[in-house]
Order: C-alpha cells, then structure tokens, then sequence
C-alpha cells in the first residue's frame, strides 16, 4: 500500500474538499468541547477510566475467566479466538449450525478488522451492515474511514447518487432527510428477514457476564430482538470489571465520540432472550502481546471513540484512507504498526507530535508519546528509510563538533543568498514548495556575541 | 549574587533567527540576570529523537548535561527545545542526580520571566494586534497555558505578559490552539499535510485580523512565516521575544 | 476452542504487567466530585429536549391519557399498544404476541420505565428479552411512563439501583432514534422510534 504521506498528497490535491473534510471533523470535536465543559468532573472521570483500563490490563486474564464463568452461568456461549481467521470460522460455524442466510449487523471494528463480512459472503450468506454509515460505504464496496462515522468522507450528492443507483431513490436528491427515510424502510426489511444479529461490544463486565451495546440508530436492538440468535464479537481489552464501572465509562464515551451526553441506546444483554441463543467470541488478534509491552500496553484502554481521529489535525486533512488501516488515525497508527510494522512504517511519522490526541482521549492513551516510541521501534527495526538514518547520523555527528556545525552554518549562510532561485528552490527542496526559506542572516548568535557582548 | 543564567539557544535560532536570542539576552539583563552563553552549545537532539533515531541523540544529551549543569538556571526561547530537555532526556540517564538537577531548572524564556523572575508586567508600548500561536510543545508538554482539549481553569503566561503591554490587543480565533504543522521532520515528510495545517492557522490569524503573529517557539513562526513569505501576505511575524524587547 | 483459550491466556498470563489498583467508585472525595442539580426533574426534561425527546410532568394516568390525545403523532398513529394498564387508547393486544415480528406495523408503543436520569436525558427500560422488548425499538413512536420520584441525577446513581443477578435486558433510552451520517446533518428517526415522550407521573400507578 502506498504510504501515508503519498495517500495524504492525493487528498489534499482537491484542497476545496480537504477543507470540507477537516471542518466536518473539527465541528464534531467542538461538540464534544461543548459537552465536556458541561462536567467540572470531567478530568476527574478521565482519571479513574485510565486507572480502571489500566487494573483491566494487569488482570485480564483473570478478568476474562471471571468474565467467561458469569457469562456461561448466564446461558450464554463463549468462544474464544485467537486471531481472525478463527474468530471467522467461529462465526461462520454459529451461523451454519442454525442454518442462516440473512445476517443483519450493526457497527463492529472488529469484525471489519477480521474482514467477516466478505468471508461470510463466500459461504453464500447475506450480510448487511445497518449502521446507516457502514451500510453507504458497504455499498460502496468500501471500508469506513472513520471508525465512529464511517462516511464522514462522502458528501450527500454522493450518497443521493448511490441510493439512486442501488434503491432507486430519486436522482439528484440531497436531502439527508429524504435519504435516511429511505434508508429506514430498506434496511427495515432487512431486520424483519433476518435470521441472526451480530454486534459489537462496546463494554464487557466480567463482574455479571453482560455486555453493553451503544447506538443512535437503534440498529443492534432490532437486528438482535427480532430473531433468536445474537453472536455478540469483543476484543478481550473491551472488558471492565465491574457494572458500576459502566457510570463511568458510559459518562465519558458519546461525549468523547460526538459531543452527545449518551448515545440513543445503551442496551445492556445479560444472558439470551427466553428461546433464544446468545453467543459471545473474544478475539486475540495481537493483544495478548500488546499487553506485555510495557510501552504499548496502555494502547489497550481504547474505547473506540474516534476522539483521537477528530481532533488530529493530519487526520482531518488526510481522511481515514490515507492510513491504509482498518482503525485510522492517532490509536490506529499504534495498532496498526504492532500488528504488521512493515505495512504501517509511516503511520506513526503521520504525526506532527502535537499531543492534542492525548488531551481528548477519554481514557488517557498517551498516543503521541506511544507514537514517538514507535518511530524509535521502526528504526530498531531497520525499517527507517536510509536517506532518514543517514541524515540523521551525519546531524548528530556536526552537532557533536561545535566547530563543523558553526563551519557548516556560517557556509550556508554565505552562499545561500547568492544562489539563483531555481537552484535552491526545485523538487528537491520539499520545505521550498509551498513555502520560502529563512531570510539567511550575516551573523550567526555565537558570531554577534562575540563581536558584541564582552562576556564569553 | 544573581543566579548564573546560562542561556540555551537552538541551533536554528543561533544560525537564523540570532535576533531571537539578543532579544531574549536583553530582556534577561534587563530584569537582572548574569547571563551566560556557553559558546560549546549545539543541539538537543530534538530533529533525531524525533526521527525514532535516539542512539544519536545520547551523546547530544550528555553534551548538553555537561555544559550546563553548573548553572542555577538555563533559558531557552523555545517550547519545544526546553521539552525536549526536560521531558525526553530521561532515557539517556538512569539514576542521575545531575540530571535531576538540571531538569528541575530548565525554563522556557517566558516560563522563568514569570514563575522565577516574577515579572508580570511588561513596560514599554506595541500598538499592534497581535495573534497569538500556541506552540504545541510548550502547551501539550510543558503545560505553560491551558489548552481547550483540557476541562479546567484558562491560563497562560506568554498570553499573560502580552496583554500586560500598554497597546497589545490580542486576536481571537477560530481554533485558538490547533497545531501549525512543523513538527520537525513532518514538515517534510509529509510536506502537503504540514503546508495545509500551515495555511490553515495564516488563514485564520488573517480573518481574525492579525497584524503581528507571535509564539514561544521559532520553529512554528519559521514555518508559518515560510507560507506568509510565499503568499505575500502582509503579517509580521515576531517570536515573542523579539517583542518584549522592541517594548524595551 | 479449548486449545486458543489456554493458549489466549497463557500468553497473557507469561507477561509480567506491573500491579496497578482498582479505583474505589464508592469514596467521598470521588462521589462529592459528581454533578447535582437543584431541580432533577426540570434537567431530565431539558436534556431530553436537547436530545429531541419530550418530558411531559403530569398527575396521574388520566393526565397521560389526555396529553397523548394531543400529541399529533398519536392522533395519526393506527396501531397502538399499551403495557400500561388503562393507559392510552390501544387498539392492538399485544400481551399474546409470542413473535417479534408480530409487532412490525405498530404505530404507537406505551411502555413502561423504570427511572430516569438527569444529566443526560436517558430512561432506564428492562424487561426478560422476550419478543415485546422489539416494542421499544420496532414502533414508529413510543411513549415510557415512569414514576415521577424515580429521577436520578446521573449514571453513577444509575448503577448504584442497577443489579444484574438474573438473566435481563435492559437499555437506557436517550431520546428518538438518530443518526448524523450524511454530511453531519441530524436526522431524527433513523431505525428505532421516530419521537420519544416521557411521561412523569406522581401519583403512583
């Protein structure tokens, strides 16, 4: 995949949308400004959910036994996976074994990160995402850019075309009203005809064996009380430990996600409903490893906000596409790279170190810190481009010399000056193309102290 | 006796931007201090720590430690610099008690005039609206002004000491603390998205009619000036140094 | 399966993670830390608004009676149900229905609550997860009834009521369904209840 900076120089070429891209994002995170202003003990909130994540770490695999035998006592069935391959299998066995063809699903990164949903579709079953966000870039034929508002990159002329191509929605409609209501009536049938509903967890409570599920839309509760059979898919760090936890972190999530004091719904499932069976599988996929890296491990309190993707200012400005991950942005260039470093080497470089991500972060991931330490892995890694290493190198051996880096200096300073333009600005000068150099001044400040401040 | 101030200036300010450092030498003397400028000062290593490559910023930060734990307190004008000292020097010494020392009385320029000095009012007159660019080191890093991720009580020195001069009005705007795009290395790195992000503060200190565009740290201004520069736009760009001194 | 959960565990359990500890949620110096309000009830009723959602106060079950009829939504809704006994006019049983699915033409649901809370506009609903929990979301329009002493004023004091010993379902209802996914645009109605009314009603019923 080509790298970010690549993907991020393509966006950017249509600056008028860029701009529409990067202010779609910022009004969501001045929302989310607006209500956590409301919460004087908003900081205090943030503190103990770092804290609670942090216990959940250290104990997680206590918790998650804990959180298995209160599941099963519930009636529940707990799978365990320990990458995506497995947890599609498992999927895929559930649903054989009750013979289903129609699967409705509402928002899950996990399943979108074990690529379910073209797995299933091999095996002749029909999945259909029900979040209205997932089910547009679903019918797109593409992956969500953002990981709570998947279409947050698409404008609604689009969308009004693509209804009208795939339902038969008027041409030229724009109305997002017009569009929803008809979003509304077909995925309504969708709920009516399916044989099973799989969600997500947004938490799970080892204390009870329950998860909670949290939408606007509504779409878990009718993909999941319409019919008996609910597979319920969680990456095992998505558990707390007790239900009082649930004060905190369900106070903390819709704020930091888009600015509303909850979401819609926050169905809480314990146990199946009367007739009907509930199956929870916990996917690995890496994290039992993450959580023993002492520099990485905190990565795993992520909540899946998006506050992170909101407020960054390279991600408003690149679109989730440009990171080539299925979580993008400040948390997904952390995951990304521990899952395959290679693919992701430029993610963590698609920084510029501002620490604002850290700031939002309702469970405070020191992401940029976590992304500094990256850049030191890729290097250890050999995975540094040379022209970087080396550039680097030759810096830190002038700086280790005062005399060659004043020598160096003073040299740049005296031709730069006379140079032609063309000479100094051209395709190999990247600062030159959108900006121009510093005025290159007579004196350096070593020189000017030496000639005017009598003291060395 | 005054405290012995040694004065950290960047390798960047010192080659092109010296005016910033006889700036900040001025104001320094002015309040009283001994100032210092160890001349053997090169580099903190920042552009290779960055860059993930910190085997080349050891030798750097032992450097630095030596030519500068002897003093009561070291300045900087720069946010970033002055982090990068504090904050990302831990992994280069276990158990150093000089270390500790130094960290405990490294200050950014404004930092020391008003946590040290206790200045907290500047004399002199700069009749100019001034847009204030908060530099992400010294906001998210060294917490010298409150940032509008964090719920809690707005303060800030540099904002502090520029509305204490006679004439300075401050420029409200829209995204008072959103990252100019420098960010070392990415400036080249990811050269679109940084002149983006550059564009984008220019554009809104010129809607919020900024006539004087000023910082703590001049790596952000060299940055933004750069897009000024090329777009000709008539704003002047001044650290704030620079601007406490010309009120002199 | 045996196999990938010993597996998933031992590879947890061979990392050695620093002891952290659990926060106590219960203490004084935490709890004193969370908001109040002078009038509960008036901030439930003013989120829900903000969330699009109606709070009407009202007496008793004949009040909710009269207040519904002048809901336009209700006027033009056909099909109505009630779990709330001599509450609205129902025109459908639903107390046989044994299949969800029964339920798809549904207009207008009254159902009950449990409490409600004050920051953030939500009503706790909790049922066994038989076939009329799909009432709550399936319906065009749904109406709660709750009594009018059960405001909490936020979800620590939410959880502190909630036990979850027993097989359950339950959900905090925050206002009608939404969605913002095209071009940020709020859209209310996307796939649960078109409106949302909340019925506080003092005398007990």
């Amino acid at each position: 995949m080509p790298s970010h900076p690549k993907l991020a120089a393509e966006f950017i070429k249509d600056k008028d949308r860029a701009h529409w891209h990067d202010q779609s994002l910022w009004f969501v995170r001045s929302k989310r400004d607006k209500a956590v202003q409301q919460l004087p003990e908003w900081e205090l909130l943030r503190e103990q959910a770092s804290k609670i994540k942090s216990y959940v770490v250290s104990h997680l695999p206590d918790l998650l036994e804990e959180f298995e035998k209160n599941a099963k006592a519930k009636g529940v069935h707990v799978h365990w996976a320990r990458d995506a391959k497995e947890h599609n299998e498992i999927v895929h066995g559930i649903l054989e074994r009750h013979q289903v063809k129609r699967v409705v699903k509402s928002k899950s990164m996990l399943t979108e990160e074990c690529h379910l949903n073209p797995y299933l579709e091999r095996y002749g079953i029909e999945i259909v995402d029900t979040d209205l966000g997932e089910w547009i870039v679903q019918l797109q034929d593409k992956p969500p850019s953002h990981i709570v508002m998947p279409a947050i990159h698409i404008k609604k002329e689009e969308i009004g075309e693509l209804f009208h191509e795939k339902l038969g929605t008027e041409k030229g409609a724009t109305d997002p009203q017009y569009l929803t209501e008809s979003a509304r009536q077909r995925l309504r049938q969708k709920f009516i005809e399916a044989d099973a509903g799989i969600t997500g967890v947004n938490f799970a409570i080892a204390e009870t064996g329950g998860f909670v599920v949290c939408t606007n839309e509504g779409n878990a509760d009718l993909g999941t009380s319409l019919n008996k059979l609910h597979i319920a898919c969680m990456g095992i760090e998505k558990l707390i430990p007790r239900a009082n936890d649930l004060g905190v972190f369900l106070r903390l999530l819709a704020r930091s996600a888009t600015g509303q004091p909850i979401t819609t719904y926050s169905s809480h499932f314990h146990g199946p409903a009367p007739e009907g069976e509930l199956h929870i599988v916990l996917l690995d996929n890496g994290r039992s490893e993450i959580a023993g890296s002492d520099e990485f491990r905190r990565s795993l309190n992520c909540i899946r906000c998006g506050a992170c993707m909101n407020t960054c200012p390279v991600y408003r400005r690149s679109g989730g596409y440009s990171y080539s991950n299925t979580v993008p942005g400040p948390i997904g260039s952390i995951l990304g790279p521990a899952h395959d470093t290679k693919a992701n080497a430029s993610l963590p470089f698609a920084c510029s170190l501002c620490g604002s991500c850290t700031d939002v972060c309702p469970v405070k991931i020191d992401l940029h810190h976590q992304l500094l330490t990256w850049r030191k892995q890729i290097r250890l890694k050999g995975l540094l481009p040379l022209s970087k290493r080396l550039s680097m190198k030759m810096l830190s051996w002038m700086m280790q010399a005062p005399r060659l880096y004043q020598f160096v200096g003073k040299t740049a300073r005296r031709i730069v000056p006379y140079l032609p333009r063309f000479l100094v600005y051209n395709r190999f000068n990247a600062w030159g193309k959108q900006r121009e150099l510093p005025d290159m001044p007579k004196q350096s400040f070593r020189e000017w102290m030496k000639q005017n401040h009598d003291r060395k | 006796m005054a405290p012995k101030v040694g004065l950290f200036i960047p390798c960047y300010i010192d080659q092109l931007y010296p005016q910033v450092g006889i700036a900040t030498l001025k104001i320094l003397e002015h309040f009283g201090c001994d100032v210092e400028y160890p001349e053997s000062q090169t580099c903190c290593g920042q552009p290779m720590a960055n860059t993930g490559c910190t085997n080349e910023v050891g030798p750097l930060a032992k450097r630095f430690l030596e030519i500068f734990k002897s003093y009561d307190a070291v300045v900087c004008p720069s946010g970033s610099c002055v982090s990068m000292v504090k904050n990302h020097y831990d992994e280069y010494f276990t158990d150093n008690p000089e270390y500790e020392a130094l960290k405990g009385k490294t200050f950014e320029f404004c930092e020391y005039l008003t946590t040290v000095l206790g200045v907290d009012k500047l004399a002199g007159r700069f009749p100019h609206k001034v847009g204030l660019h908060q530099s992400c080191h010294g906001l998210r890093e060294l917490r010298l002004a409150s940032d509008s991720e964090i719920v809690g009580p707005p303060f800030g020195t540099a904002r502090a000491l520029l509305e204490s001069i006679d004439g300075v009005e401050l420029t409200t705007l829209q995204r008072p603390d959103e990252c100019c795009g420098f960010g070392g290395t990415f400036a080249v790195a990811e050269e679109a998205v940084s002149c983006m992000m550059g564009e984008d503060r220019v554009h809104d200190h010129e809607q919020a009619g900024t006539e004087v565009l000023t910082a703590l740290d001049m790596s952000c201004l060299m940055h933004l000036s750069g897009i000024i520069c090329r777009q000709q736009k008539p704003i002047r760009v001044m650290h704030i140094a620079e601007i406490f001194a010309e009120c002199l | 399966m045996t196999a990938s959960r010993e597996s998933i565990l031992s590879t947890l359990r061979k990392h050695s993670v620093p002891e952290t500890e659990l926060p106590d949620l219960q203490l004084p110096e935490l709890t004193q830390q969370w908001i109040t309000y002078p009038d509960p009830s008036q901030q439930f009723s003013d989120m829900l608004a903000s969330i699009k959602g109606l709070c009407l106060q009202v007496k008793d079950i004949e009040e909710v009676n009269q207040r519904l009829a002048e809901l336009p939504v209700y006027q033009e809704s056909n099909n109505i149900c009630s779990l709330i006994p001599d509450c609205g006019q129902p025109t459908v049983n639903v107390n046989q229905i044994t299949d969800p699915h029964d339920l798809e033409n549904i207009d207008f649901a009254i159902l009950p609550g449990e409490f409600c809370v004050a920051e953030n506009g939500a009503t706790w609903i909790t049922n066994d997860g038989g076939p009329l929990r799909t009432l709550y979301f399936l319906s065009q329009h749904v109406a709660l009834v709750v009594p009018a002493s059960e405001v909490v004023p936020h979800m620590h004091a939410a959880y502190q009521r909630l036990s979850f010993e027993n097989p359950s379902f339950g959900t905090f209802m925050a206002g009608p369904s939404k969605t913002a996914d095209i071009e940020q645009s709020l859209v209310i109605g996307a796939h649960g209840a078109r409106s949302l009314t909340v019925f506080l009603v003092e005398e007990s019923f």
